[in-house]
């Protein structure tokens, strides 16, 4: 069992844990993933280790509350444990190219808490990192401190304009695109919509254009292919091939007809999960 | 004891098919008592036992037979378990026609001993009754450590046997449950859970110890295992995991998954019984499998129970050439699953949602003997035709997980991506790590696997009493 040491309700939909695993937290980077399972009929679901301290062998998960197995893991508290915490799987990010040089992080949606280690990361390694992110309304930013401190320039923006920034992220992007003639690269983490939207930005410029396939999994360990994508015209399992890819290789559109494949599925299991939290939604 | 001479196997009481096609309850439902004893009354002791060497864990055949003859159930499932550490599995999966009863003087003329049927009956039979079982003898603790990496078949028994020897041993499993492809393979309906879990239990009764959620190369790697956690010698038996498909177009719609993909779900993960278990499976009305071996005609009997109206086995090759068991292809056949043989799929075609709607196969004829010496098909030209599906299901083969030999130096690895070990020893190319099972020979059988197993452990014994 892996008890829930720390959980922080970041914004309505996202949730900030950190989970004791100690074997987990000696040998997790950035850009890896774990995998999880919360009780014996649950589903196996993967997230992206959003930070880990060696010492006090923790890892941290931050998730948004987006289908049963999610709503289900909100529920849990300190104090609760998980079934199952496996990892680090995947692998880890190649940042050491980009010490000394400029490139330019993008996080929309949950992404946003995803992107932050990337950033850091990439910031601590002496890169110089403008970070955008993305939220619907200014209620909803997370980790603003955090953010800050993990890059040179950040752009935080709304889409209703509520904290004075408005915009997705590809508008402040296509700013940068413009002002910055020297990103030797841009990392792009969040929904399929948008990590496609800027490697459609990023190519005409030819920017390397790095993205992290979020692929429905159930193993994780590249045994059953769920997770496959196709990148440059050839199958790739985003559990062990990724989950960063070059993002102007990815097929975007299939990837966001197979990460739909259970929609009505998770329809009925939501159904079950009201059930249980007495028709509360 | 009065030989029994007639010609034929008891059968086994099974399962009405137009029932057990909707259920997943296991199809063979085992001898009586008094079947076994008939059963067991048609071996004639041969001298030399040929069926033993047909056994690749040399299971004591003729003794265990013959106890049973007399009704010492007990006795004889320790003569088994003498040298299997599994046999209520190896019982049910094992492919007997081509091994041990293949061998049977019996079949000279007639059907051969059902020694898979008995071996099953006494596994069951102690399982049942355990007061009456004689426990295996353990060797006092040696102070030495062994890791073995997989929970499958063959570290299972590799697991067991160095146990017995004295040995501290820890398996390590990447996934939450041990077994490995008895628990994410092989069907409840061939091969119940339960069971599987009560024969793990056998295995960690002689004081091996289940590390789940462990996967090596990735959380620990081999060095580590040797430098940080001070272990002697290092079995893999990671199995053949990494799905291989076919290259042909639209494999990536929705609706086409790999045999692993399809009966991981099923079978750990208990799609069959969503939402009661979260994990979802969709499978239509009409599924076409593709490949002929034991795990094609797994994913086809799991479509068949999780509900499609019509399935089909897509094979290149004729039914002589079928990988699988005659029994599971004869099962197959009684629930209703279509064989579409001397058939191979060109491509397989999607709606506007890029959802699977058919697949188009070609047929084929057997040209001139390839290096398998298997005839090789050769595709008719012109004959291709279209099977209307909602869901493919791709069981052509697995290869092994690069993990472990990606993360291991010195391991070397042939082209097929198998470790390279001396077929004897099971010993690789680093010192102290062995390695046996599918890891090295690419997708077989439980028993190979578990023989494997046997002959590491072996080696690993010898290695470390040495050192």
């Amino acid at each position: 069992m892996f008890p829930i040491v720390t959980k922080k309700q970041l914004n309505p939909t996202i949730t900030y844990m950190e989970i004791l695993a100690p074997a987990v937290a000696r040998k997790a980077m950035p850009g890896q993933f774990i995998m999880l399972r919360i009780n014996e009929d649950g589903e196996r679901i993967p997230l992206t280790i959003a930070g880990y301290d060696r010492e006090k062998g923790t890892v941290t998960i931050i998730f948004q509350k987006v289908g049963y197995t999610t709503y289900t893991l909100d529920t849990l508290n300190e104090g609760d444990a998980l079934l199952d915490f496996v990892g680090p799987l995947g692998c880890a990010s190649e940042f050491e190219q980009y010490v000394g040089k400029h490139v330019c992080v993008v996080g929309g949606g949950l992404g946003v808490a995803i992107a932050y280690p990337q950033a850091k990361a990439l910031h601590e390694l002496g890169a110089k990192v403008d970070f955008i992110v993305g939220f619907k309304n200014k209620d909803l930013i997370i980790l603003e401190d955090e953010f800050k401190n993990a890059c040179e320039n950040l752009f935080v923006l709304t889409d209703d304009g509520s904290n004075g920034n408005k915009g997705f992220v590809t508008v402040a992007l296509e700013e940068q695109l413009k002002k910055v003639d020297d990103y030797e690269a841009v990392i792009a983490i969040g929904p399929l919509m948008m990590m496609k939207a800027v490697c459609d930005m990023t190519r005409p410029k030819g920017i390397k254009t790095i993205v992290s396939m979020n692929s429905l999994m159930v193993d994780g360990t590249g045994m059953c292919g769920c997770c496959r994508v196709q990148v440059g015209g050839e199958t790739k399992f985003a559990c062990v091939d990724g989950p960063d890819f070059d993002g102007h290789q990815v097929d975007f559109d299939l990837a966001m007809r197979r990460g739909r494949m259970y929609i009505a599925e998770e329809k009925e299991s939501m159904k079950k999960h009201e059930c249980r939290m007495g028709g509360a939604k | 004891m009065s030989a029994n001479m007639r010609m034929t196997k008891n059968p086994i009481p099974e399962q009405d098919p137009q029932v057990r096609a909707h259920n997943f309850k296991e199809v063979a439902l085992g001898y009586t008592a008094e079947m076994a004893i008939d059963e067991a009354k048609r071996c004639m002791g041969c001298a030399k036992k040929p069926c033993v060497s047909g056994c690749p864990v040399n299971v004591r055949i003729p003794e265990f037979v013959a106890l049973v003859a007399e009704g010492k159930f007990a006795e004889a499932a320790a003569i088994v378990k003498s040298t299997n550490n599994l046999p209520a599995i190896c019982g049910r999966v094992c492919p007997q026609e081509s091994q041990c009863e293949s061998k049977c003087v019996r079949g000279i003329k007639g059907e051969p001993v059902g020694i898979g049927r008995l071996e099953r009956f006494v596994a069951d039979y102690v399982m049942a009754h355990p007061e009456e079982e004689n426990k295996p003898e353990i060797l006092p603790k040696n102070g030495k450590k062994v890791a073995v990496v997989g929970s499958g078949p063959a570290g299972l028994t590799c697991a067991g046997d160095l146990a017995k020897l004295g040995y501290d041993v820890t398996v390590f499993e990447a996934l939450h449950a041990p077994g490995g492809v008895l628990i994410y393979g092989i069907p409840e309906f061939r091969l119940p859970k339960d069971l599987v879990r009560a024969e793990i239990a056998t295995v960690e009764a002689l004081g091996v110890k289940i590390i789940p959620d462990m996967v090596i190369g990735k959380c620990v790697t081999v060095d580590e295992l040797f430098e940080e956690e001070g272990f002697d010698a290092v079995f893999v038996g990671s199995g053949a995991g990494l799905p291989n498909f076919q290259g042909i177009p639209g494999e990536n719609l929705l609706g086409v998954y790999s045999a692993n993909e399809f009966l991981t779900r099923t079978n750990l993960m208990k799609a069959y019984d969503f939402p009661n278990h979260d994990t979802p499976i969709k499978v239509g009305k009409v599924a076409c499998i593709v490949g002929g071996g034991n795990v094609a005609m797994d994913a086809a009997r799991c479509a068949k129970r999780l509900g499609a109206e019509e399935v089909y086995i897509v094979y290149r090759r004729s039914e002589k050439e079928l990988p699988a068991r005659a029994e599971e292809v004869h099962h197959a056949k009684e629930e209703g699953i279509i064989f579409r043989l001397l058939t191979n799929p060109t491509q397989i075609m999607g709606d506007e949602n890029g959802v699977v709607k058919s697949m188009e196969v070609i047929q084929m004829e057997l040209g001139e003997p390839d290096a398998s010496g298997r005839r090789r098909p050769v595709p008719k030209e012109g004959s291709e035709y279209v099977i209307d599906c909602d869901t493919v299901v791709i069981a052509i083969g697995n290869s092994p997980n690069p993990l472990i030999r990606s993360t291991t130096p010195g391991l070397e690895s042939n082209k097929k991506g198998c470790l390279v070990v001396d077929e004897e020893t099971g010993k690789t190319t680093r010192e102290g790590v062995y390695a046996g099972g599918d890891a090295v020979t690419g997708a077989a059988t439980v028993i190979l696997a578990m023989g494997a197993g046997k002959k590491a452990a072996a080696s690993i014994h010898e290695y470390l009493q040495n050192k």
